[in-house]
């Protein structure tokens, strides 16, 4: 037994001494954020009207708990970080969050999202809630779909975003399947995914990240979302060929 | 008693509890997340993983003990014996549940982010222990990773007027058992679970692959050696195999997945390892034809002490199977206090793998010394050891 705990102490040393690197940024590996799919729609609106308006739809892990929370919650960093890097461009992010939801139930209330927000893109935040309570796959597809189809039928262009990489809770709630189903959705529909999962796992791997630490404070929680509203920026303007529309304007 | 009984090998086959052996191993590295050695496990190279192994080698060497039980000694005693197995499976699982009530009641207690809110509310089940414990008694409710059991514990308690129509009518049973897949498939039906949902080894798919196993070790194996031994089979499996392969490297290297045609994707997609999709079924018929193919019954390397371990840990099945899910709890409890990287998932695999193969050691000692071991053996064929446990 003393071995085998011997073992493990060389090991944890080592892996500690591997682990401290200086604190990397937040930056995502461009596998993540790049896709042969476009936003077009996006692409025309900003053009014509100089406009970005975006419908966040998700459930609890798109906003955050406790005071201030919708201002430092990823839709909110989005709306900044696409301001910051779209000069003379009005980018409105508007959340609408369901805390709990499943993907039938957001699929529902789309249509009247997509009627009054009119936004160009909605980005749909799913999958949490379906694995929570362990919604039939089949279900959960047939969901997706159905929402997609709203979205698409709206006219606006769509990113689905997957669950929180939640280490914690891996052992009551599997995502991966969901997950893989929501990959495959979006892949049949030509529409961007946003893989929060992978996302935060790789931040969790190359340290930037300690989403197994336990806090009471809502620095970390802040932080994640910041990266995550930024990334999701740099994923909209790549996929709509906006850092050619933000040369002409600034030039 | 049917009287015409197939002529079966009383020998010991040691290439099931090897495969066993190495299966309940993946089954334990594939039971901890987010664990590099994942990537050795066969389900990243293929469609079946080491799932499919266990339950059809767990239905062969049902088939074999108990078959020879209900031949010797009637359907009431080998009925009895297959429901005390069932029984202990049972005890087994609710143990391991106990150990997991443990992990999460104090991960709950202890774990606080506001990152994850919405997430934590899954842990609420720990709320209301009289409702969650109760469904756990009942089979209900079951946490990820703790699905096996269950499942085995349904296809024993069919398994008496399954494997009586089996040594009766061996073609019989086998069809009856592809109908109830194919009905399942149909029809749709599944055990419920709680809160929701349903099973997720559905009972009604995966005992194809159980009562196949059985069929095999009941005479099932001879009848097939003359088309396994053909070239033509051999170079399906083995097609089949490498079309699995590509298909999987697909999920991982995102870039290649334009070169599944959408007909393809559409026909092929989900993989649904519920209801055993009859692509995961196919992959393990591949993959055994090329092993049986490859690793004849006699193959020397089976004396080999290298495989020893494996073998023996094959041999103690049920324990092992259960040590390995306390182990990925234990393991996986690890990683998320101490943060673990890369080296730490290693060495919790190494370590992990060396205290099943020790216990195997163990269980074989004491065997030895209460006189249970085949060497040993007084009485007529000990069932418990005979081509490993069923």
């Amino acid at each position: 037994m003393t071995v085998l705990v011997t073992i493990l102490a060389v090991f944890a040393l080592i892996d500690g001494a591997v682990a401290a690197v200086p604190e990397p940024s937040c930056d995502v590996p461009q596998s993540f954020l790049s896709s042969e799919n476009d936003l077009a729609r996006v692409t025309k609106e900003v053009k014509s009207r100089q406009r970005l308006d975006i419908s966040v739809v998700g459930t609890g892990s798109s906003a955050l708990p406790g005071p201030d929370g919708v201002r430092f919650a990823y839709p909110a960093r989005l709306e900044q970080a696409l301001t910051q890097q779209l000069p003379g461009i009005t980018a409105k992010v508007t959340a609408h969050v369901q805390s709990r939801a499943t993907t039938a139930e957001m699929s529902a209330g789309l249509a009247k999202i997509v009627t009054e927000d009119k936004p160009s893109l909605v980005i749909w935040q799913t999958g949490t809630a379906d694995a929570m309570k362990s919604v039939e796959p089949e279900e959960f597809r047939t969901s997706l779909e159905d929402g997609i189809g709203t979205i698409d039928g709206g006219g606006a262009d769509m990113i689905l975003m997957n669950m929180q990489y939640s280490p914690h809770t891996e052992s009551v709630m599997d995502v991966s399947g969901y997950a893989d189903i929501m990959r495959f959705v979006a892949q049949q529909h030509s529409a961007l995914l946003f893989d929060r999962l992978g996302i935060m796992r790789n931040w969790n791997d190359s340290g930037t990240f300690d989403l197994y630490t336990t806090t009471k404070n809502y620095d970390m929680a802040r932080r994640v979302h910041d990266c995550i509203g930024r990334a999701l920026a740099s994923q909209i303007i790549s996929a709509s060929h906006l850092d050619a529309v933000r040369m002409q304007t600034t030039r | 008693m049917p009287s015409t009984l197939p002529a079966v090998s009383t020998e010991r086959d040691l290439r099931l509890d090897l495969f066993r052996g190495v299966a309940l191993w993946l089954i334990f590295l594939d039971h901890i997340p987010e664990n590099v050695v994942n990537w050795f496990t066969i389900r990243n190279y293929g469609f079946s993983d080491a799932t499919e192994i266990f339950i059809f080698i767990s239905g062969y060497t049902a088939a074999f003990v108990y078959g020879r039980a209900m031949r010797e000694r009637g359907f009431l005693v080998s009925s009895a014996r297959i429901l005390r197995r069932a029984w202990q499976i049972y005890v087994a699982h609710i143990f391991l549940f106990t150990i997991f009530m443990a992990e999460i009641a104090y991960v709950a207690a202890t774990f606080d982010n506001p990152l994850y809110a919405e997430e934590m509310k899954i842990l609420d089940f720990l709320k209301q222990p009289d409702v969650t414990i109760l469904q756990a008694l009942i089979l209900k409710f079951k946490p990820v990773n703790m699905d096996v059991l269950p499942l085995y514990i349904v296809l024993l308690l069919l398994f008496p007027p399954m494997l009586y129509v089996l040594l009766w009518q061996p073609a019989f049973a086998l069809a009856g058992s592809a109908l109830l897949y194919v009905l399942t498939w149909t029809l749709d039906f599944n055990l419920p679970a709680y809160p929701n949902g349903v099973w997720f080894f559905n009972p009604f798919a995966w005992q194809l692959l159980f009562v196949f196993g059985a069929w095999c070790a009941l005479g099932g194996a001879q009848r097939l050696a003359g088309v396994m031994r053909s070239r033509i089979i051999l170079t399906i499996a083995i097609a089949y195999l490498a079309f699995a392969f590509a298909i999987t490297l697909t999920w991982y290297i995102e870039p290649l997945g334009r070169f599944v045609p959408n007909w393809l994707s559409e026909w092929m997609y989900p993989i649904d390892k519920t209801n055993l999709d009859v692509l995961r079924f196919a992959h393990f018929l591949a993959l055994a034809a090329v092993t049986v193919r490859f690793v004849p019954r006699d193959w020397p390397g089976l004396k080999s002490p290298i495989l020893q371990p494996a073998i023996r840990c094959g041999q103690h099945s049920l324990e092992i199977f259960c040590l390995g899910v306390f182990l990925a709890f234990a393991g996986q409890f690890i990683i998320s206090e101490y943060s673990g990287g890369p080296l730490i998932q290693v060495a919790i695999s190494l370590v992990g793998i060396m205290i099943m193969i020790a216990t195997a050691n163990l269980i074989s000692w004491y065997k030895v010394i209460e006189g249970r071991s085949p060497s040993s053996r007084v009485k007529p064929p000990d069932a418990d050891l005979a081509g490993g446990e069923a």
